[in-house]
């Protein structure tokens, strides 16, 4: 088992920083996603641990052995691909043998560890068969089988469920956690779906341009987004962002969004009261606003455009001001297009952010 | 009538590759049947066979042949695999690389002899540069009829630099058609350079060494003006008789049926390496 920790790793292609002095440390055992959208930088970072990418600075650790300078086989690393890359030309007993043969282990032990990982991804009846004679589901296995049966102690993903139906990705996605729970490698695991990254994740590091732009708990990131970027990346629909000015009356502060005032809660008073005049981002996501037909405080008038209902709950689009929002309602909820609606903030759940850099006040 | 356009589009476009196979390759091979078939009173015959085989030169043409497919077509495939993988590896400069070991294939295959002939040949560069380096006192008679060994070396020499080429193209087209996952998989599971050539990246080359085998064996059989240029008659070899049968010994007949020779034989051997070196189709990428 291993620990892994990148310090201030950089990587260019041309022109572009895929990895901008990137640190990150991975605790023994943990389930890390790298999330972002693609071109951010993530699977570059995963490259680079690996070893299929040179740094152009910076030093990576494989538990405390630098492994910096080191060829890929030389890491005692195991990947899935997101291809796959399952080899055309080789059953899957020998794709799945293929790691141990390179190490020239002793058959009986081959046999037994490649028994033993194929059974663990119900692979077991399929072993004689070549690979164009299995779904991609099953070829997807056999690349998760024959990283896992190196018992690696870094377990590295690359997008493994992106080429995959979205059935099978549901299911792979809680096959691959109860996996990790079993062999508790330590797992890097890179995505630019977020959902995947919340279910699965002890940690997502979500990335931008090359740098890591917050690394949290999956809850905490979805909560607590450190900027409007996280907010709007993380969570489906994304995050609301309304614009406001504060304005400060009798030390108490108060956001003015349209004709309506959105009063912070008490942790947040304090930082907002230094904003006298300030234009200010009011993040809120659709499930925490909550629908009233008549003005409350701390409501804003919206006009429904569309009810989308979706089985679970029912999405609707609002119009307030000159933005659109979206909201989250139980599906018993009477509410058709062209009403008029107020939507309360609950001031737990509003994250202020400044209007210039995005960044959450905290 | 639009119908009929429609169904007469396909054959209109196969119509021009037709007619050239058939007057430039049918046509010839019919008549080189004929004459190597039938006898001057309108017979068929193996008269022209028997005359062929009953030759001095054949049995020994026959040998040079093979021995000299046996010895540089195994040669070309490494060669050429090592300046494919070169390429591929993505070395700093491998456009230039693949420029200079391109190079020969612009040249026809007797000037070629012709270039290894003034190397090669009694004051040619070769001694000359061994001689003003003081290493030998006498030029080396490299291409002299009592020396055999020493001509058949250099014609391995010379059609290696000539048509390894073709094989490199053929091989560094087969290597990019391969996703380069597979070789990183390769490495990242432990194979180093010797083991992930011989487990990955042979078996998935296939295809290509067999179009590069059957491409360099054809050319092989036929191989005669690099022959011709450095060993004249010294290194009879299939080609060259049927060369010579026509010219010198004007016997349109023989030389039609040493034709027919070489194409049986590069047939049986085309067959071979579809054979043997078939991808199934359960071991295809999909």
């Amino acid at each position: 088992m291993a620990s892994i920790r990148f310090e201030s790793v950089r990587k260019v292609f041309g022109k572009v920083v895929a990895a901008d002095d990137v640190t990150l440390e991975i605790k023994d055992g943990e389930f890390m996603v790298l999330l972002g959208p693609s071109g951010c930088g993530k699977t570059t970072l995963l490259r680079c641990l690996a070893g299929l990418e040179r740094v152009d600075g910076g030093r990576v650790f494989i538990g405390e052995r630098e492994v910096t300078d080191l060829a890929p086989r030389d890491r005692k690393i195991a990947m899935v691909f997101q291809s796959y890359a399952v080899f055309p030309h080789l059953t899957v007993f020998d794709n799945i043998a293929f790691g141990l043969k390179m190490q020239d282990r002793p058959r009986d032990e081959i046999k037994r560890r490649v028994a033993e990982s194929a059974r663990l991804l119900e692979l077991a009846d399929f072993l004689e068969r070549y690979p164009a004679q299995l779904s991609g589901g099953q070829r997807q296995r056999v690349a998760v089988a024959r990283a896992i049966v190196m018992q690696a102690a870094v377990l590295l993903m690359d997008e493994p469920l992106s080429n995959l139906d979205a059935l099978l990705r549901l299911q792979m996605r809680a096959e691959l956690k109860r996996l990790h729970q079993e062999i508790k490698a330590t797992t890097i695991y890179v995505t630019h779906d977020q959902v995947e990254a919340l279910s699965l994740g002890d940690r997502i590091a979500v990335m931008q341009n090359g740098r890591i732009v917050q690394c949290d708990a999956p809850m905490q990131l979805y909560d607590f987004p450190a900027n409007k970027f996280v907010g709007g990346f993380i969570g489906t629909p994304p995050m609301n962002f309304l614009p406001g000015v504060v304005r400060v009356s009798d030390a108490k502060p108060v956001a003015v969004v349209g004709e309506a005032q959105i009063a912070p809660s008490a942790a947040f008073a304090p930082a907002l009261a230094l904003k006298n005049g300030q234009p200010i981002l009011l993040g809120i996501r659709p499930e925490n606003l909550v629908l009233t037909s008549s003005p409350q405080p701390n409501t804003i008038r919206a006009r429904v455009l569309v009810v989308e209902p979706l089985g679970s709950h029912k999405l609707l689009t609002v119009q307030v001001g000159a933005e659109i929002a979206k909201v989250s309602v139980t599906p018993d909820e009477r509410v058709a297009p062209n009403d008029d609606v107020w939507l309360r903030f609950d001031p737990e759940k509003i994250r202020w952010m400044d209007a210039s850099t995005g960044e959450t006040i905290r | 009538m639009r119908f009929k356009l429609e169904s007469a589009l396909p054959f209109g476009l196969l119509f021009p590759s037709v007619a050239f196979l058939a007057l430039l390759i049918l046509a010839p091979i019919g008549q080189a049947f004929l004459l190597a078939f039938q006898t001057e009173t309108g017979e068929f015959a193996l008269a022209a066979f028997q005359r062929m085989a009953s030759d001095t030169a054949f049995n020994e043409a026959v040998r040079n042949t093979f021995l000299l497919l046996l010895t540089i077509v195994p040669l070309q495939i490494v060669l050429a695999l090592a300046m494919a993988l070169l390429i591929h590896a993505r070395l700093r400069g491998q456009t230039l690389f693949l420029y200079v070991f391109a190079i020969p294939m612009a040249i026809s295959d007797l000037a070629a002899g012709l270039v290894w002939l003034s190397i090669f040949t009694e004051r040619g560069y070769l001694n000359s540069i061994l001689q003003s380096l003081g290493w030998i006192q006498q030029p080396l008679l490299l291409l002299s009829y009592q020396n055999p060994q020493g001509i058949f070396a250099a014609v391995v020499v010379a059609e290696s630099w000539r048509a390894t080429a073709i094989v490199m193209v053929i091989l560094v087209a087969g290597l990019q058609m391969i996703p380069r996952d597979f070789f990183e998989a390769a490495e990242l599971f432990g194979a180093g350079t010797l083991k992930r050539t011989w487990y990955v990246v042979l078996p998935l080359l296939r295809p290509s060494l067999q179009t590069a085998l059957i491409i360099r064996t054809l050319f092989a059989f036929q191989t005669f003006a690099v022959v011709f240029a450095l060993a004249g008659r010294t290194l009879p070899v299939l080609a060259g008789e049927a060369y010579t049968w026509y010219y010198s010994n004007r016997n349109p007949a023989v030389a039609a049926a040493m034709a027919f020779l070489i194409l049986l034989l590069s047939l049986l051997a085309t067959v071979v390496y579809l054979r043997v070196l078939q991808v199934r189709e359960e071991e295809r990428a999909r």
